[in-house]
């Protein structure tokens, strides 16, 4: 008993339907498939000038010359996917550690102020970034006179409220008589947040990781800002250029995007699970 | 006895306090610089004629001249169509889709997840690339092919006023639904069978259980992905950025674009947060009508 009738006894009728549900979610996903398929045939063609070629949906031959072509363009391109790397890594390393500690704090610790700064922290999260980005711009250009370095980079992104936000939403499921009985054996706040919340929150914060990495390494507003050499960009801003300076080379230019997106496909694919488990994690309040 | 157990206690009670900034502490320092302070600054350059050495006060004006604006309203308008466009449109798409996927077996229902998510794991640069060359202009870009099957005659897709907010809105409706499907398809499961049980033994048909079970019980599901779209949709840059620069003639400027334009091309830093802060203040209110007349049974 369900929200469909499950056609006890009438088999080929509930075959039947399910087919008809199939094809249209086929159609559907065919749909929102189609500009990835569309990106990564047509960077297997030759980097021609577009004028002189027609697009096709299925490809006759496949080469890498766009490929070649894409990183023949600038020295500096396979340093785009390197920085984009470091970037999100760092970023990734440390909204893990730093969120997680944050997290534990704000759902097992007693401490004076603990509810005011978690609502301080709760609000910010509705602030849009249109806010902060002109003085944060200032902040980095102008007083710390860090542009074009990895700390400009790196340094806005290193813990979010977003993350401190999830990583407390699961701790305060963690039973607090555990961690009880760990400090009665003699534990202190940092070896139960290390023996006993880190390997228990494991799951949510893989989830935190993959997501964390995925969005530092698509985002494109930021290291557009503060970068101005090639050298320092990431492939986000890289791509932009190149998609600027070669607008005709429609080839190379699936290249381009596909070598920016292919490293989080890899990653998706092979982490599939809880990317879709981070999707409803941040979704579920409680 | 008493000897030990006190010197235990008394670290616990003095400890905690202190482990609890210590935790804290980082993260509270990212906070306070990159997030904290930028937004009082953003108020106190609203107020100023910013310029890098000593800027000057002057009150309101750079919100009285961002109402004056035409293209200021322009940009607002040009979102709200946007929003009003696209976030109802993909809410009624997510949740066609996912009560199309629930009756299907468990590994069918994750290969769909995994497939209309995909779009979302590859970077808004990427995407904009490819679906510039999808919009193309010329009579072989793909939508003009199709629409020559029926003997339609060329589009100018983002290079014509009239058509320009229509192409984004189309790639929005044909791209970004995987989050909310996946959202809305764990909310139907969640849905306890006993209440379709119940309808049935009062012979509900199929639509009866729908309208009556299914979409109050997914009004918490449904405000959520609401609010977060809209909240979203004001917030739109990067398309309007990377497809259109906000042209043709300002027919896709959008909010986030034009406080963008103001900020870092024009170097209009006063302007710029005046306008970020208004558009925190709309966001602010449309949020909370949201929550008064759709959230009034909705429990937290």
């Amino acid at each position: 008993m369900a929200l469909y009738s499950e056609h006890t006894g009438k088999k080929p009728l509930k075959y039947a339907r399910n087919t008809v549900i199939i094809i249209i979610l086929l159609l559907f996903a065919l749909a929102t498939i189609f500009p990835i398929y569309f990106m990564i045939i047509s960077s297997l063609g030759d980097p021609v000038e577009a004028g002189a070629m027609s697009y096709t949906l299925f490809p006759t031959k496949i080469s890498l010359e766009s490929y070649k072509f894409f990183f023949d363009y600038s020295d500096y391109s396979l340093r785009w996917l390197l920085n984009s790397l470091i970037v999100a890594s760092v970023v990734t390393v440390s909204n893990v550690f730093f969120a997680s500690m944050a997290g534990y704090a704000f759902s097992k610790i007693r401490f004076k102020g603990r509810s005011v700064l978690f609502a301080i922290l709760l609000v910010a999260m509705m602030i849009p970034y249109q806010v902060t980005q002109v003085p944060l711009y200032i902040l980095i250009v102008n007083i710390f006179e860090i542009q074009n370095t990895y700390s400009a980079l790196i340094l806005p992104g290193l813990v979010t409220v977003y993350n401190i936000f999830l990583s407390k939403q699961f701790m305060s499921s963690i039973p607090g008589e555990i961690l009880e009985c760990a400090k009665i054996e003699g534990c202190n706040q940092f070896q139960v947040y290390l023996r006993i919340i880190l390997p228990l929150s494991k799951t949510v914060l893989a989830v935190m990781a993959i997501l964390t990495f995925m969005e530092s390494w698509n985002t494109f507003f930021w290291p557009l800002l503060v970068t101005n050499t090639m050298d320092m960009q990431t492939i986000q801003v890289g791509l932009k250029n190149f998609r600027f300076a070669n607008t005709t080379y429609f080839a190379p230019m699936m290249a381009g995007a596909t070598i920016s997106a292919l490293p989080m496909f890899i990653l998706f694919f092979s982490l599939q699970k809880y990317f879709l488990k981070g999707v409803t994690v941040g979704a579920v309040k409680g | 006895m008493t000897q030990i157990a006190k010197p235990i206690k008394r670290r616990k009670i003095k400890g905690d306090s202190g482990a609890g900034y210590a935790f804290i502490a980082v993260a509270l320092v990212i906070f306070a610089l990159f997030t904290a302070y930028p937004v009082l600054s953003a108020l106190i350059i609203s107020f100023q004629k910013y310029m890098p050495l000593g800027s000057k006060f002057i009150g309101f004006d750079n919100y009285i001249d961002s109402f004056k604006d035409p293209l200021f309203w322009k940009a607002i308008k040009n979102t709200v169509v946007y929003t009003v466009l696209t976030v109802p449109v993909a809410l009624f798409i997510s949740l066609g889709v996912s009560l199309l996927i629930l009756p299907l077996k468990k590994k069918l229902q994750t290969v769909f997840k995994a497939i209309y998510y995909l779009p979302a794991v590859a970077s808004g640069v990427a995407l904009s690339v490819v679906w510039l060359w999808i919009f193309d202009p010329m009579p072989n870009g793909i939508f003009n092919q199709l629409l020559g099957y029926f003997g339609i005659s060329n589009v100018n897709w983002l290079g014509a006023t009239s058509t320009s907010m229509f192409s984004l809105v189309l790639m929005s409706w044909l791209s970004s639904h995987g989050t909310s499907i996946i959202i809305y398809l764990a909310a139907l499961l969640g849905i306890d069978d006993s209440y379709y049980e119940a309808a049935e033994l009062d012979g509900a048909s199929f639509l009866k259980k729908l309208w009556y079970i299914v979409i109050p019980c997914l009004k918490p599901t449904t405000l959520f992905l609401l609010v977060t779209g809209v909240i979203g949709s004001f917030q739109v840059f990067q398309n309007a950025y990377l497809m259109t620069g906000g042209g043709p003639d300002n027919a896709t400027t959008m909010v986030g674009l034009l406080i963008f334009n103001n900020a870092f091309k024009y170097f209009e830093f006063g302007k710029a947060a005046a306008q970020s802060l208004i558009l925190a203040l709309i966001i602010g209110g449309i949020s909370l009508i949201q929550f008064k007349f759709l959230g009034k049974d909705v429990e937290y």
